[in-house]
């Protein structure tokens, strides 16, 4: 059991959940996620990386975004209830060494797994310029943060609410073009932002590595589910991963096994907001 | 021999096909008892050397002819802890049951005295009616065991340690213990609540369990012997890496291990679309290929799932047919369909990427090979399309290397699979390992034979410290 000591919205669908995991707090390195289950009867296992750590009080920090039914469930618990399972840390550490120059990229939620990381780049003595994008100013997350890291900050979003107006892969163009170039770029973000920065490096020869987010179950390398195509070879995310080269992974087949479920997620996911404002309006009524 | 073989109750095939609840419904008293009738008790025992753990059968089925329900599972459970799972699950035609006089004389396995049920009944008697006693625990020895892993092997490792007076940790990567009895084998096999029943008297014998506790991530081996001060360790983590086919498409959209469809399906109660969270992929013609007892459960799993038609694709014949010849009779009944003699080549996809077919090859039955099986053999130019949208691979487990990768010194040999000596002890000090993991993916009984031998020695050393 996990209780929950600190909860904080940062966009409409976007929040920050610290949780008592110590053990996990101790052996965690960036790169490495969890799994969560709400409840052991009837809960989904769903991945979520860890965001950030403390040892010293032994607790895990996620940031999660509404997406479906379970990260709904989970944003509706408050400081205090608990989690009943979480594993971890899973996966591989990244690679953290000094590159010289890391071009980091978040897209949208992306952001949060990217903290870890760029801290660790920048530990290691690398230059970090941080791209972060996100669809509008309201979804833009972690900006704080990731300034008091980065040496360079470039924040764009879609309709140019916020910063300049433009995708991910432009300033990562631009930055690809200087001479020299950036030694490597890590990119996360949705699987469609990853492909195309992936493809925006290719040309330039820039090292590019990804952190997919394939459906999972065990996590433990059992069940196969979360596999992907990553240069022709049939790769675990959970075991083998998550980050690999992006160069590499077959973007495509990833997105289409990412909708294996989708009948039953929208029908999930339309109950649950149907749930969730009988709850909402039961709890106003009670008032 | 006057005596019938007395058949087991079972639930109708066309109705239990909709249900996940127990498929066989096990012995009444006055069955069982005339089913004991049958046995001679023959001098040599010859059935006592097919059983992996030489369980005493000649002696429990005599207190069961004598109505002595109580004397009989106590027998038992002097070499088998889990006498409710293995009556259940044990591959008996090929074991102790292969050997039974009367089956020989008969000239027929199938009419040997059924050893496997009368083990499942007294077991069920003995839960049923509350006269399960814990074993006698020693007093503390101050001595800490960890058993990483829950499966049959764990669980026996870990009731005969902390029967000696050792404190035992069993720590499970999942959310609840088990091992493949409860994320593997379908509930309408194996009920999960006999499971939950050998864990609660473990929990009785004073053996802590770890949930959500992945050795070799959450902590590693060496942190749980170097700093947590474990005196020794047990690792009984099972086979769980699934082979695919590697054949073009198996990453299509409705491709599927059967470890993932069926951990879908028991653990994560996918089978109750309305309360549990977890999906399951909707079907309509499915396609398992494999011919062991994981495809029949996945098989008949898909069934109850709602699939209009389950289709098994296996390279060999029934002959050759690794898996146990009740589930495979079960599976017949249920009206899933047997195509022998073919596997794929691929698997066809749509435009979405989802799968709508495969390519089957056929083939014929040549020389016997290694395992003496008549080996299969394909023949050129019989491909053909089979119309199928789902595909669920049970060809098999490998080791799996996540606990392997993280401990640096433990052999392992060109498969993965962990190597121990005659006593399971692996290449660490005080570490043993037994199970799936040694064996690559083997039986329940067997896991629980490397346990129990492996909790001997691990006793011996701790003796001596
Ligand atoms: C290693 C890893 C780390 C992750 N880290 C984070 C994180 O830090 N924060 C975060 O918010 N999310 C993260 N994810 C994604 C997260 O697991 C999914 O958003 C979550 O499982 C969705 O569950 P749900 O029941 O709410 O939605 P569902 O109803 O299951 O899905 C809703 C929609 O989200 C999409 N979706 C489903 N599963 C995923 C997935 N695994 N990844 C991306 N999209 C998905 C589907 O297209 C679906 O239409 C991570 C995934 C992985 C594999
Ligand atoms: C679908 C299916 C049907 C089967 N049917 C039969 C049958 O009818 N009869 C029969 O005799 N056998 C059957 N088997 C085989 C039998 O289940 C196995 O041989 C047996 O369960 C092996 O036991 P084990 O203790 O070695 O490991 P497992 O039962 O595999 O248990 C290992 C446990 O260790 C956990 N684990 C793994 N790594 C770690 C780690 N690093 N840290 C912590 N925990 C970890 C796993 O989550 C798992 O719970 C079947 C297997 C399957 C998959
Ligand atoms: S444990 Fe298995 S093989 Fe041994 S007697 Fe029982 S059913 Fe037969
Ligand atoms: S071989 Fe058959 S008949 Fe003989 S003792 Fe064993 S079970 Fe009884
Ligand atoms: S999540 Fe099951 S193998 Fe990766």
């Amino acid at each position: 059991m996990n209780r929950i000591l600190k909860k904080t919205q940062l966009s409409a669908e976007v929040f920050e959940m610290e949780v008592e995991a110590p053990l996990i707090a101790q052996n965690r390195k960036a790169g490495q996620f969890i799994i969560v289950q709400i409840d052991s009867e009837w809960g989904e296992r769903i991945p979520l990386t860890i965001a950030d750590a403390d040892p010293k009080t032994g607790t895990i920090t996620m940031v999660f975004q509404t997406v479906g039914a379970s990260t709904h469930r989970l944003a509706a618990k408050n400081v205090g209830d608990y989690v009943e399972n979480i594993l971890g840390p899973l996966g591989n550490p990244t690679h953290i060494e000094k590159f010289g120059t890391v071009v980091c990229v978040g897209g949208g939620i992306g952001v949060a797994p990217l903290h870890p990381i760029a801290q660790a780049m920048k530990a290691a003595g690398n230059k970090v310029i941080i791209i972060i994008g996100a669809r509008n100013k309201d979804l833009v997350i972690f900006e704080d943060r990731m300034r008091k890291i980065a040496d360079e900050l470039v924040i764009v979003t879609d309709d140019g609410s916020y910063g300049r107006k433009a995708l991910v892969t432009e300033p990562l163009k631009e930055y690809c073009s200087q001479d020299p170039k950036p030694d490597l770029a890590v990119a996360i973000g949705p699987p469609i932002m990853m492909k195309f920065c992936a493809e925006t490096t290719r040309p330039f020869q820039v090292p590019t590595v990804v952190s997919l987010n394939t459906i999972m179950i065990d996590g433990t390398g059992m069940c196969g589910g979360c596999r992907v195509s990553v240069g022709g070879e049939t790769k675990f995310v959970c075991v083998d991963g998550p980050e690999f080269d992006g160069h590499k992974v077959d973007f495509d087949n990833m997105m289409t096994r990412l909708r294996a479920y989708k009948e039953k997620e929208e029908e999930d996911h339309h109950v649950c907001h149907l749930e969730l404002q009988i709850e909402s309006m039961e709890h106003k009524g009670g008032r | 021999l006057a005596i019938p073989p007395q058949e087991m109750p079972a639930q109708d095939p066309i109705a239990r096909g909709k249900t996940v609840s127990e498929v066989a419904l096990g012995y009444s008293e006055a069955q069982a008892r005339l089913e004991a009738e049958r046995c001679l008790n023959c001098k040599n025992e010859p059935c006592v050397k097919g059983c992996p753990v030489q369980v005493p059968i000649p002696r429990f089925i005599s207190y069961i002819q004598k109505g002595d329900f109580k004397a009989a599972v106590d027998t038992i459970k002097e070499t088998n802890l889990l006498p409710a799972v293995c009556g259940r699950v044990c591959p008996q035609e090929k074991q102790c049951q292969l050997e039974c006089t009367v089956g020989k004389s008969l000239k027929d396995v199938g009419k040997a005295v059924a050893i496997g049920r009368l083990e499942r009944f007294v077991a069920d008697w003995e839960r049923e009616n509350g006269k399960v006693t814990p074993p006698t625990v020693k007093p503390r020895t101050g001595k800490r065991v960890a058993v990483i892993g829950s499966g049959p092997a764990g669980i026996t490792v870990a009731a005969d340690v902390a029967r000696e007076g050792h404190e035992v940790v069993l720590f499970e990567a999942f959310h609840k213990p088990g091992g493949v009895m409860v994320y593997g084998i379908p509930e309408f096999r194996l009920p999960k609540s006999i499971v939950q029943a050998e864990i609660d008297t473990l929990k009785k014998m004073g053996v802590k369990i770890e949930t959500n506790f992945l050795v070799g991530r959450t902590r590693t081996l060496k942190q749980l012997l170097e700093e947590d001060h474990f005196d020794a360790a047990f690792v009984g983590v099972g086979a769980g890496l699934p082979k695919f086919l590697g054949c073009p498409g198996e990453n299509l959209v409705g491709v599927f291990s059967a470890n993932e469809y069926l951990t879908r399906a028991n653990l994560m109660k996918a089978y109750d679309a309305k309360k549990a969270a977890t999906p399951i992929y909707k079907s309509r013609i499915v396609a398992v290929v494999g011919g062991g007892n994981v495809a029949m459960d996945a098989a008949r799993m898909a069934l109850r799932l709602g699939a209009e038609q389950v289709h098994v694709i296996y390279r060999r014949t029934r002959e050759e047919m690794p898996a146990r010849a009740e589930e495979v009779e079960h599976a017949m009944e249920e009206g899933i369909v047997f195509n022998f003699l073919r596997n794929p080549t691929r698997i066809l996809g749509n435009e979405q990427g989802r799968v709508v077919g495969m390519e089957l090859q056929q083939f014929e039955l040549g020389a016997p090979d290694a395992s003496g099986r008549r080996s299969p053999v394909p023949i050129a130019g019989s491909e053909y399309v089979f119309d199928c949208d789902t595909v669920i691979v049970a060809l098999g487990n490998e080791s799996n290397p996540l606990l392997v990768k993280t401990t640096e010194g433990l052999v392992v040999d060109k498969k993965g699979r962990i190597v121990v000596g005659a006593d399971q002890k692996t290449s660490l000090d005080a570490v043993y390992a037994g199970g799936d993991i040694v064996l690559g993916a083997a039986t329940v009984i067997l896991a629980m034979g490397e346990g129990r031998r492996a909790a001997a020695a691990i006793n011996e050393l701790l003796a001596k410290k």
